[in-house]
């Protein structure tokens, strides 16, 4: 069975305008590009569930003629996960305007830091127990008094 | 055997009712946790039960009656009640610790009313996961979790968790659409989306095709699991959360990618396609995550570049596709469940007493509070895999099943374990020095910690040991799993015992039957 050509035009193009925006920074239309995506993927199952048909109830039409009500089943399903989603999103790009006045995706924090560490060449954490100020083990051994040595400490 | 099938949907069905019960009871703060804690109490009932029903074989329930290609069903088979009993511990300790919080401090970490219900929606995505039999039916759980998490991730919409929470939900929904699409296409490919008809029909599907599904369906999972190329949104993403639900979220929601990738190379890919890849993938899981924690100055990000790396691990016992793998994954999947989430749940407290979750601003806690010290010492102990833990067990199963395998690159993966699990060492003990023994900043605050948030805590070390002293049963039921899994066919014949069609109202009717209900129900069989 060869597919429709128009549904796979239509989700080819959903799909590349879906991750075109998805590379974005802003989060409205990141929601967007996932929206293109998902609708992309329903379309999808429409091409998997095989050739278009009459409606799938039984006794009304002879099974053969009937389309396949699974992946419409599947794709109800997604449509309305798809939509929880962007509400979710919707609401997430909101409350970050409010905090930021943008809805940018930002760089991680610790990331960032990393990376000015690195361009200055400079280690992530100062270790106390190895810098140079501070005493070293030997050092610290030889100042210290042990009651069982009756000799001096020849350094 | 089928007396027992009414347990299998509790799991799910119990924590989804208690959420519109919670949801319901918003205003009543008093009876929120009474009725959250029983639900989970008997989630880890059921999921007792079923660990005990599966070791005689799966247990299978038909939703709605619907005979099993038709409709969706749920199976409980040795690995699903395994995994359900301990994330079902790991989620009551992770309730009963966020509850002692949430009374003791209110700060930004007290649960507010919308905690209840969406932990409790969590509990039935991850149990509901676990327990399908059906691709469709597995995606709707990961959704179901998901979007629990994400409300979870970013509890309070403060600006430090809005932004980690952005990184954490794209790419939680650019998984699902690839699910989406992967589901697409098994479907186009086979006509069905059910496992145990899928394990049937897929090898019949032409070996080209059935790659393109495969790597479809792993890409889904392993953005899940956090392995290598796909684990980068973790560590950016974890540590900002309040301290149960990190914990919880490391515990669990890896695990559930685990969960999915096993099922699908043992079930539905048999024959170990890609396990090449898969090996290559694990030893830049471990290494790199590992590289990551040691580089680490915060216990929050260290212990997610750990949780990283040991996934590496999982997939390594995995991808040698043996009976021997399999089962030192499956044990290394319950041991670093219980470990993660208790060290998450510890460095929560280490937070409460220190006022600091930096390890150069940490320090003197062992003088100041000894309870705690033993409670990091032991889960980090274990995790690092020191003999005797439950650790040292895992890893010393993956090694035997390494070395069994025998070719080069079994070889190069357990030298690279051996160095991940020494630099695992190294990272916690660093941390072990700096926050429980270096000469502190200013003196940790005089915090008293209560009993509610120690007990928990102290209650899933002691599930970390008893995996230890448990190991040999324990040992023996994840080899059971794994024999079950590898043969395939025990899970095929439970789901569709006459090879065609599961029990339920419409077995009695072929594709072309007549729409008149059938007098006889499907309990025969």
């Amino acid at each position: 069975m060869a597919p429709n050509l128009t549904l796979v035009v239509a989700i080819a193009v959903l799909f590349a305008a879906g991750v075109y925006l998805l590379l974005e920074r802003s989060l409205s239309r990141v929601l967007l590009g996932v929206i293109l995506l998902g609708n992309g993927a329903n379309l999808l199952f429409l091409v998997a569930g095989g050739r278009a048909g009459r409606p799938p109830i039984v006794g009304q039409a002879d099974e053969r003629q009937m389309s396949d009500p699974l992946p419409q089943a599947m794709v109800l399903t997604a449509i309305v996960i798809t939509l929880g989603m962007t509400a979710f999103l919707l609401a997430m790009a909101y409350r970050s305007w409010q905090l930021n006045r943008h809805d940018e995706v930002q760089d991680d924090v610790e990331d960032r830091r990393i990376a000015r560490l690195a361009a200055r060449d400079e280690r992530a954490v100062t270790d106390a127990d190895t810098e140079a100020t501070v005493q070293s083990l030997d050092e610290e051994a030889a100042q210290a008094r042990d009651e069982t040595d009756d000799g001096e400490v020849t350094a | 055997m089928t007396d027992w099938a009414w347990v299998v949907p509790l799991p799910v069905v119990v924590p989804l009712f208690a959420a519109g019960l919670t949801l319901a009871l918003f205003r009543r703060p008093r009876l929120q946790p009474i009725v959250s804690v029983s639900a989970l109490a008997l989630v880890l009932a059921a999921s007792l039960t079923l660990l005990v029903l599966a070791d005689d074989g799966p247990l299978v329930v038909d939703v709605g009656d619907w005979a099993a290609p038709v409709g969706i069903n749920l199976v409980a088979d040795r690995l699903s009640a395994l995994m359900l009993t301990i994330s079902s511990a790991v989620t009551l300790c992770v309730l009963l610790y966020s509850l002692a919080q949430g009374r003791d401090d209110d700060e930004e970490s007290a649960p507010v009313s919308i905690y209840h219900p969406t932990f409790l929606v969590l509990s039935a995505g991850v149990a509901n996961a676990f327990l399908s039999g059906d691709l469709f039916n597995i995606y709707v759980g990961f959704e179901i979790l998901l979007a629990a998490s994400f409300v979870l991730i970013t509890l309070g919409g403060t600006r430090d968790r809005i932004r980690a929470g952005t990184i954490y939900v794209v790419v939680a929904l650019l998984s699902s659409v690839l699910f989406l699409v992967a589901l697409a296409a098994v479907y186009a490919a086979t006509g069905t989306v059910n496992l145990a008809q899928l394990a049937i029909r897929l090898p019949q599907v032409d070996p080209d095709v059935r790659l393109v599904l495969q790597v479809l369906l792993l890409l889904a999972f392993a953005v899940k699991a956090a392995v290598f190329p796909l684990s980068a949104w973790l560590p950016d993403s974890y540590p900002t959360a309040p301290a149960p639900v990190t914990a919880v979220f490391a515990g669990l929601l890896t695990k559930v990618g685990v969960y999915a990738i096993i099922r699908t190379q043992t079930l539905l890919f048999p024959g170990g396609h890609l396990d090449d890849v898969l090996l290559w993938a694990a030893l830049a899981t471990m290494l790199v995550g590992i590289l990551g924690a040691v580089a680490q100055d915060d216990i929050k990000r260290l212990l997610s570049f750990t949780l990283v790396s040991h996934i590496g691990f999982m997939v390594f016992g995995i991808a040698l596709s043996s009976d021997v793998g399999l089962t030192a994954a499956i044990y290394y999947v319950a041991h670093h469940i219980t470990v993660q989430t208790a060290l998450f749940l510890v460095v929560g407290l280490v937070e409460r007493v220190g006022g600091s979750t930096s390890l150069t601003r940490l320090g003197g806690l062992a003088k100041a509070a000894p309870a705690l010290a033993i409670l990091f010492f032991v889960p980090a102990m274990n995790l690092a895999g020191i003999p005797p833990l439950s650790g040292f067990l895992g890893k010393l199963g993956l090694l035997q099943a390494g070395v069994a395998a025998g070719t080069p690159l079994a070889y190069v993966l357990v030298v690279g374990s051996v160095v991940t699990s020494l630099l695992t060492l190294y990272a916690l003990v660093k941390a072990w020095n700096k926050a429980f023994w270096q000469p502190p900043e200013q003196e940790p605050r005089a915090v008293r910690m209560p009993f509610g948030m120690v007990g928990p805590t102290g209650a899933l070390v002691v599930v970390g040991l008893l995996l230890t002293f448990a190991a040999g049963p324990l040992y023996a039921y994840t080899e059971r799993a794994a024999a079950a899994l590898t043969a395939r066919t025990p899970y095929v014949e439970a789901v569709l015992p006459d090879g065609a069609r599961g029990e339920g109202e419409s077995a009695e009717h072929s594709d072309e039957a007549e729409p008149a209900p059938s007098p006889q129900g499907g309990e025969g069989s």
